[in-house]
């Protein structure tokens, strides 16, 4: 096991672990409207499957937020 | 010399008593020209306050008329403006509150032909606006013209704001381009609880008189989001990224684009 902080909060997770996997353990239901900073970089998202995560790492998840305004 | 009237000291007072503004940061608001980019849930408390506060020249751009479906949030429009252009609505409410304040509307979107001539005039810039294409124009208008702004989103019961300074983190290194037009929110995931509006747009009015007063730090290279649901509040480190499209080393995004924006077909109900 490993520990990591996700949005500030640290969490015990198995590694190997991708940022992707993260993203879908972690109930994300759009990731297509999420950012991804690893330790404070901003991470690509075609980095999302192959960036792994370590011991220690801090993730931030930032969502896109618009103005409430709807959509398709 | 300051040059305040007697009406003007009145108005102003609680903002003179205070110790970091004074007569001098009410002079700065006054000489203050801030550009309200959407005169919708954010800009209708920003404008607000604004007018309130003294900045001496508010411009608005907004090219949309107010429907019915406003009123929950955008708190500068009234029942009886139904119908009538944003910018209207929003003048008269900002003249109510404040004469002193000069009002520039726009009846128009910001778009890539008209940002950058309209920016120009202004110090700082807020913005207001409800989609991502025009949230990355702003960004990149602003950015080139070297032009500090507020940037604020909401969705739901969430908010996120931050303030960007000539050299510190753009809204593109934090989210480089934007959101697949199919990723973003559904019907049915949309929505948005009117005080939100408020709590982030009174937020980034508070950012705007820091940056015209000179008082105290503001939110650059942090994102501070909140969830009004637990009420809590966190700041985000973000900086400057080498590779932002836009500020980076080797910008690729070297014009302003007119992002395609995805519209819900949801019927109004007659």
């Amino acid at each position: 096991m490993a520990k990591i902080t996700v949005n500030g909060e640290v969490q015990e997770v198995q590694l190997p672990l991708t940022v992707a996997e993260l993203l879908q353990q972690s109930d994300v239901q759009q990731p297509d409207m999420v950012s991804v900073q690893l330790n404070e970089e901003f991470l690509e998202r075609n980095e999302f499957p192959t960036q792994q995560l370590q011991e220690g790492d801090e993730v931030e998840f930032l969502y896109f937020m618009g103005g409430g305004q709807v959509y398709v | 010399m300051y040059d305040f009237t007697e009406e003007e000291l009145k108005r102003y007072s609680r903002h003179i008593l205070l110790q970091d503004v004074g007569v001098e940061g009410q002079e700065k608001i006054k000489q203050g020209k801030v550009l309200v980019v959407g005169a919708g849930g954010l800009g209708a408390p920003v404008a607000l306050y604004l007018a309130a506060a003294g900045v001496g020249t508010i411009g608005i751009v907004d090219g949309d008329v107010v429907d019915i479906s406003n009123l929950q949030r955008q708190i500068i429009h009234f029942t009886p403006d139904t119908d009538r252009p944003k910018v209207d609505s929003a003048r008269e409410k900002i003249k109510l509150i404040n004469p002193n304040v000069k009002v520039n509307t726009y009846k128009q979107f910001l778009s890539a032909d008209n940002a950058l001539d309209i920016i120009k005039e202004y110090d700082f810039v807020v913005d207001g606006t409800d989609n991502f294409p025009v949230k990355f124009l702003i960004n990149d208008a602003c950015v080139m013209a070297g032009k500090p702004f507020s940037h604020g989103g909401i969705l739901r019961f969430e908010g996120q704001t931050f303030t960007h300074l000539p050299g510190t983190a753009c809204y593109r290194c934090l989210f480089n381009s934007p959101p697949p037009a199919g990723a973003v929110p559904t019907c049915s995931q949309a929505g948005v609880l009117g005080a939100i509006a408020g709590m982030l747009g009174t937020i980034q009015a508070a950012e705007t008189l820091k940056y015209l007063t000179g008082v105290g730090e503001l939110l650059t290279d942090r994102l501070l989001t909140f969830n009004a649901k637990t009420m809590e509040f966190r700041k985000i480190k973000t900086r400057r990224h080498d590779h932002c499209p836009l500020c980076g080393t080797h910008p690729t995004v070297k014009e302003l684009v007119d992002y395609e924006q995805p519209t819900c077909e949801l019927k109004k109900h007659k």
